[in-house]
């Protein structure tokens, strides 16, 4: 919890003054007064949280307590259920698939978020730069993937890999070479990595691009009067003013890659066996649970991904706080 | 090459400018064409019938001498008894009603967590920015179990309550309101004997406009998008969104070599109809969420 606390002091709201304590008032019987009023205020601060206190309870919380106490026990054929303490955790993480499986979302985020966030981030300096229509027009056309679901984004570069009939194919046969099918066992990873980064890239871009434009015109014109060149105000000024832009994608991105689930569950179909039923942590959970009905080992899976997701972002949040920390 | 350059005479160093701004156009251009590509085949292909979409005489990339779009729309909605459109309208059901009760529940707990003091606020909160960072699709398992002991799965509620949940949305709203509310407005309203209900809906939730509109975009695009938690709630096919019903089309055509060509045109102008809505918010509210997409890193 220590951490939360400290990147709560990190963002920005914290900046804003809480409200201003009144000076002690002179007597008794108005001091009283307010205090009931302050009470009466702080059940009204309640009350405006209850409905998400509620929610949060039921479909969080409760879900987590419940994977927990169902992960400590293990259902047996001839046994039936009985408690098994850490066991299913010690099998998991000595279970070659579920490793296999963690190794491969954490090696793809590492590939995955650089590539992303260059995309992104040349694409964002470059708009800022540009005040013409082409620029207006193509801010919005990168943007739009984004409203594509995963599913149907899978789904269309399942066709444009497809050896048969995709434009790939056509594209090298007039050079008479035939393409590499970007689904197959050793191409798989990049085949994911351009379906995720074209998914995704052009929403981090806004976002950084929103963060330039909300920067200070005026210290352009300074570092312009001190000769900076335009690649030193870009590298200099421009992004280490967004850095806390960059480190909210990096976050968003993290998260977002451990869980990886809908692309390769829709192009396992058409992937000849490249795409197996234990590829991430989350397709082997969902074939554990739906498809062996081993509940109590599914929720072991969903537990410790949840758990590995928490750490890799509690790690990375701590590195760059630092960083920060010497920038400053 | 900066440093090349200011030796030059003056008269290229003026023409400097103008190159690099070519030279961005031609980066602009080539991104362009990379994310539009996939949207362009998307088109052209539901244009195609079955034959056309494998072979086609022009190309993956452009028109068929057929142009069959019209009939594959007819096609896609009398498909199975028109499935297509049950499954459209249960997207429309679940983003909605998912996407209006999460932005309702996050605006109210934002507030309550900006504008209000009371013991156990700063635990509450430090626990909101953890689970900000618990993996939703971690949960979907274990909210599966849950539910079934509650006989509440493969119902349309199994879909949308979970969808409630958006903790980030909360923290959005509380970042904005924090900035966007002035304590001494609030002061003054209660001072002229306004409620705190009636304060919050007349004088706060106008100033809360643009991230309301923000937080509504993101819960309503993330329901709509979603696949892994109605795959895993929902049996009954005719409960099915749009993304789980165009999967399932997906595993039935690639299953079936050879017999699947009507289905795989059915799946691509499924497909194509499927992203219009999305497509057609996004252009049309674009003063509304080009600013707000950024609220989360507010300086």
């Amino acid at each position: 919890m220590a951490v939360h606390g400290s990147t709560v002091t990190s963002l920005p709201h914290t900046s804003t003054p809480d409200k201003v304590n009144p000076p002690p008032p002179p007597e008794r019987r108005i001091r009283s007064r307010s205090d009931r009023m302050n009470a009466r205020r702080a059940r009204t601060g309640w009350l405006f949280i209850a409905p998400f206190g509620v929610v949060f309870v039921a479909f969080l919380l409760a879900p987590l307590a419940y994977a927990l106490y169902l992960s400590l026990f293990t259902k047996g054929l001839a046994t039936g259920t009985r408690f098994s303490g850490l066991e299913n955790y010690l099998h998991a993480f000595s279970d070659p698939q579920f490793l296999k499986g963690v190794w491969f979302v954490v090696r793809f985020s590492l590939v995955l978020i650089p590539v992303q966030m260059a995309v992104s981030l040349a694409a964002a300096l470059v708009l800022d730069h540009l005040t013409t229509r082409l620029a207006r027009f193509s801010r919005l056309m990168i943007f739009l993937p984004y409203a594509v679901p995963a599913v149907i984004g899978a789904l269309m570069w399942g066709f444009l890999y497809s050896p048969t009939f995709g434009p790939l194919e056509q594209l090298f046969s007039l050079f008479h070479a035939s393409a590499p099918f970007l689904l197959s066992q050793d191409n798989v990873f990049y085949g994911l990595l351009n379906v995720v980064t074209w998914q995704w890239a052009g929403y981090y871009m806004i976002i950084i691009y929103a963060a330039l434009q909300g920067i200070d015109p005026t210290l352009y014109e300074a570092a312009k009067i001190d000769g900076a060149s335009e690649r030193q105000v870009a590298f200099r000024i421009k992004i280490p003013l967004v850095s806390s832009a960059l480190v909210l994608i990096l976050i968003f991105a993290l998260i977002g890659t451990l869980q990886f689930f809908s692309e390769p569950q829709i192009l396992g179909p058409v992937a000849n066996g490249s795409i197996t039923p234990d590829f991430t942590p989350n397709i082997y959970a969902f074939n554990l649970a739906f498809g062996y009905a081993q509940f109590n080992y599914a929720s072991a899976i969903s537990f410790s991904l949840g758990i590995v997701v928490f750490i890799a972002v509690y790690i990375f949040m701590f590195a760059t706080r630092k960083k920060g920390s010497n920038l400053s | 090459m900066s440093a090349l350059t200011t030796n030059l005479p003056a008269a290229t160093r003026l023409s400097r400018p103008r190159r690099r701004n070519v030279v961005a156009h031609v980066f602009l251009g080539v991104l362009v064409l990379y994310f539009l590509a996939p949207i362009w085949w998307l088109f052209v292909a539901s244009t195609k019938d079955a034959q056309g979409l494998f072979a086609g005489s022009s190309g993956a990339m452009w028109f068929d001498k057929n142009f069959n779009l019209i009939a594959n729309i007819q096609d896609l909605f009398a498909y199975n008894g028109g499935e297509y459109v049950q499954w459209l309208g249960n997207s429309l059901l679940y983003a909605v009603s998912g996407g209006l009760g999460a932005t309702a529940i996050s605006v109210l707990a934002g507030y309550g967590f900006a504008k209000y003091k009371f013991r156990g606020r700063n635990l509450t909160f430090a626990l909101l920015i953890g689970a900000v960072m618990v993996p939703m699709t971690a949960l979907v398992i274990p909210t599966f179990i849950l539910m079934s002991n509650l006989k509440l799965t493969d119902t349309v509620w199994a879909v949308i309550l979970p969808s409630l949940l958006s903790p980030f949305g909360v923290y959005l709203m509380r970042v904005y309101t924090a900035e966007a509310v002035p304590d001494e407005l609030l002061d003054a309203a209660r001072v002229d004997g306004a409620g705190e209900l009636r304060t919050f809906f007349q004088v706060s939730l106008p100033l809360l406009r643009p991230a309301l509109v923000t937080v509504l975009l993101l819960s309503v695009v993330g329901t709509w998008n979603n696949y892994f938690l109605p795959l895993a709630m929902l049996s009954t096919e005719r409960l099915y969104p749009l993304t789980v019903g165009i999967g399932l089309w997906e595993q039935l055509a690639s299953s079936n070599n050879g017999g699947g060509h009507s289905l795989w045109s059915l799946i691509v102008v499924g497909s194509f109809i499927s992203i219009i809505p999305l497509v057609v918010a996004f252009l049309t509210l674009q003063k509304y969420w080009q600013g707000g997409l950024s609220l989360g890193s507010l300086k």
